[in-house]
């Protein structure tokens, strides 16, 4: 046709080339959105000039004034926002980590009894994750704190659990670890039992594929693991750490490690909630590995425990990393939750500082950046271990 | 080899015995952990069922039913309430029969939940002679919807058109209009307890769906500019917790917009919602657009189908199929993060829990029945809602087509 011909005889006009009608939309896109943050920006300064109020981060320096129910550093309220906003950080972290930890135990327990052969075991542990999953998490943390810590009875009629803890109104109290003299001498050797334990084990494995001999690779390493911090730990006459146990007083505890009902209350609600997620996670790496993968092991005369450790897990681990990696990801940042039942984190702090200072717009960026922060580190943390065990296809 | 030892003994009827030794009593250690369980299941459930209906005090819950519902909303203006459940049930009964399968169980399940409250006996319902004509009528309307899918309205495209329709009437309805004297503007502080919550999710889930395929697409753009702030977006909302979005949305959205400009409180919230939303809705859809094969696309450049034609026509049909479950699965999600409207002051369903508590002098440390109660009328509706979601799942094939 004569279109045909045109098009083929002459160059495509300018408005129907790709390269330039890509172009246009990028600066047409780059402009929408910077018109529109400039727009936001512009009323955000417009209004805090309104109101005598620069956009500086000069007051971070100001002394706080305001009382901070609990932290990880000596805190108190004439130290300045910058101070108090560090606290706030610390008391995330301390309910985050602790949570990690304690979520993936159970959830690892959960899934292993929901795989179990055991009907009942199995029904057991659905029925606690069908009914954690689908309750909100705020929802859980208000029972724990308010039905659950803050019932507790008073501090003179404290609940004992075995080895001294003690369960009141005012919270958990522990026995506290304390370090003597002998402590970071002992924390040494532990380290470079640790160092010379890998050492020996990756050398006699290496030994052991070289000439095919028996080594007992895991044994030796085991045994200088253990040894060596157990005799650094009794030979000295005095133990690296004591315990200090919480002892009922006039009115009070003194000694021991108090645990506030809200920081007791964040994290068992965290761990509950973030526990069945993660037994899910779990379940499905397990399930993921194929039956036949046991079988092959089984026929190969590994033993339980091997077919377990060096089939099973492996691979196991490659599915269960991506979304164990998300469950953390999502804990930390449900940890913000704690401004519902008055446990001082970063958001908590963040909003008592807005409250204070009346500079919502640079404290909130501060907030902000800090959760992406952590999740960023988290992530990448994680995505290097998870690209060191993915499987590497030939 | 003779036939018959090619034979195998069928295996022997289970009996309940067999399963006993079987599931419960296999070996040593599964039947001491069988006792274990027993004896737990034991104690928890005496302790539970004698808490439950011997100590526990259910008046809190019981007397305050209606706000824990509607919370504030006029009681003259209930009808209105009354009349949204009417509709979303006939449309129910309509889609029953257009798309049958989970929706038509589902349905069948909501006419069943309500006609039971309505037929409930007088000293056990919080109900007046009113409310329960609203609930009487609802199941009759979804059999009427039922049978009306049999007619030529019963095609995919006239339901969901009344669904988006009836979207917007619904909210119309809640918030009257200014000057028709017999449907007057409800404030949007008197919404409240459950009312609000479904609202918040529904307002969320839907008014995200745009914005999520949008950002979904331009993450995938061949643009580096585009494709680099919808990245930033996406990455960066889903790095901060839901309760900071909220509180942009409550503290600072006022001071990002011109003085003159005033937003209704439970709008911000929605808007927050709706925000927090797209980027997970984003990240949803973009896995259903990178399951479409590469041969969707070239048979569509190879048909002479532009950019937009193929998109629109040919990849995001298939892909929207595609990610129903995990819309769905969203949904369930956005419905239990609304509690988190109670730290921006929003009267939601927990929030109501705590008014009530502090609403009575008697009722101040009953902290457990009256969070019980919210977690179980949360977990009732999650529950049903993920139950038909995993149907939904099995009857469109995900996964295994």
């Amino acid at each position: 046709m004569s279109q045909r011909a045109q098009s083929a005889g002459t160059t495509i006009p300018f408005w129907r080339d790709e390269r330039v009608i890509k172009g246009v939309a990028q600066v047409i896109s780059a402009i929408v959105v910077i018109g529109a943050l400039a727009f936001f920006v512009g009323n955000v300064i417009r209004a805090a000039n309104a109101r005598g109020l620069g956009l500086g981060y000069g007051f971070l320096r100001d002394a706080s004034g305001m009382p901070l129910g609990e932290s990880v550093i000596p805190y108190d309220p004439s130290k300045s926002y910058a101070y108090a906003f560090l606290v706030g950080i610390l008391n995330t972290l301390k309910a985050a980590l602790l949570g990690i930890v304690l979520a993936t135990i159970l959830g690892t327990v959960t899934a292993v009894a929901r795989l179990s052969s055991n009907w009942l075991v199995s029904k057991i542990a659905s029925v606690y994750i069908e009914i954690i999953r689908n309750v909100p998490l705020l929802v859980q943390l208000f029972v724990w704190y308010f039905a659950v810590f803050q019932k507790l009875p008073p501090v003179r009629e404290s609940i004992q659990l075995p080895g001294s803890v003690y369960l009141s109104q005012r919270g958990l109290y522990i026995p506290r670890p304390v370090p003597m003299s002998t402590f970071w001498t002992w924390l040494l050797l532990t380290a470079i039992a640790m160092v010379l334990a890998i050492v020996l084990y990756t050398t006699l494995t290496r030994y052991r594929l070289q000439t095919g001999r028996t080594t007992y690779a895991e044994l030796v390493a085991a045994a200088v693991l253990v040894l060596i911090p157990l005799a650094g730990w009794f030979l000295p006459g005095e133990r690296p750490l004591t315990l200090e146990l919480p002892e009922m007083g006039r009115f009070n505890f003194s000694g021991g490690l108090r645990l506030t009902p809200e920081y007791a209350a964040m994290v068992t609600g965290l761990v509950v909630y973030t526990g069945a997620f993660i037994a899910e996670v779990v379940r499905a790496g397990i399930l993921a590995v194929d039956r036949g993968q046991f079988e092959a092991a089984r026929a190969m005369g590994l033993k339980n425990i091997q077919v377990l450790r060096l089939v099973v897990f492996p691979q196991a681990m490659r599915v269960i990393i991506p979304p164990l990696i998300s469950q953390y990801l999502n804990l930390t940042k449900n940890s913000s939750l704690a401004v519902g039942i008055g446990y001082v984190d970063l958001f908590y702090v963040g909003r008592t500082i807005i409250n204070q200072a009346g500079q919502a717009v640079p404290v909130f960026v501060m907030v902000m950046a800090t959760y992406l922060l952590m999740s960023l580190i988290t992530s990448i943390i994680l995505n290097i271990y998870n690209r060191r065990i993915q499987l590497v296809e030939r | 080899m003779s036939a018959p030892t090619t034979i195998v003994r069928p295996p022997s009827a289970p009996g309940p015995l067999r399963w006993l030794r079987k599931n419960l009593f296999s070996t040593w250690y599964n039947a001491l952990l069988t006792v274990l369980a027993l004896a737990l299941i034991y104690f928890v459930g005496k302790g539970v069922i004698r808490w439950a209906f011997f100590e526990a005090n259910w008046d809190p819950v019981r007397y305050s039913l209606k706000l824990f519902a509607v919370g504030q909303y006029p009681p003259e203006q209930i009808w209105r309430i009354g009349l949204i459940l009417v509709l979303a049930s006939f449309l129910f009964g309509l889609s029953a029969r257009v798309w049958g399968g989970t929706i038509r169980n589902f349905a069948l399940a909501l006419a069943v939940a309500l006609g039971a409250l309505a037929l409930l006996p007088a000293d056990l319902s919080p109900l007046g002679p009113t409310g329960r004509l609203w609930l009487a009528a609802a199941p009759l309307l979804a059999v009427g919807g039922y049978l009306l899918g049999f007619t030529p309205v019963g095609k995919g495209r006239w339901a969901l058109l009344g669904w988006l329709l009836s979207f917007v009437l619904m909210i119309v309805l809640l918030n009257g209009v200014g000057g028709i004297s017999w449907l007057p503007r409800i404030d949007t502080s008197l919404w409240g307890g459950l009312l609000l919550t479904f609202l918040l999710a529904m307002v969320g889930i839907v008014g995200c769906f745009p914005f999520g395929v949008l950002l979904a697409l331009g993450r995938r753009s061949s643009l580096p500019v585009v494709r680099l702030f919808c990245i930033a977006f996406i990455e960066t909302v889903r790095g901060v917790p839901l309760v900071t979005i909220l509180f942009m949305f409550s503290i600072i959205l006022p001071l990002f917009l011109p003085e003159e400009i005033r937003v209704d409180r439970v709008v911000r919230a929605m808007l927050g919602m709706t925000f927090f939303a797209s980027a997970y809705m984003a990240e949803n859809v973009r896995g259903g657009l990178q399951a479409i094969p590469r041969g969707q696309f070239e048979a569509a450049k190879a048909l002479g189908l532009n950019g937009f034609q193929t998109t629109a026509l040919i990849v995001l049909p298939q892909a929207l199929r595609l990610v129903i479950p995990a819309i769905v699965g969203q949904f369930i999600a956005l419905f239990m993060d609304t509690t988190l409207a109670y730290i921006v002051g929003l009267t939601e369903l927990l929030t109501v829990g705590k008014i009530v508590l502090q609403s009575n002098t008697e009722w101040l440390f009953l902290d457990m029945e009256v969070f019980l109660f919210v977690a179980a009328v949360f977990w009732l509706f999650t529950y049903s809602m993920s139950y038909a979601s995993r149907r939904l799942e099995r009857a469109l094939g995900v996964g295994s087509r």
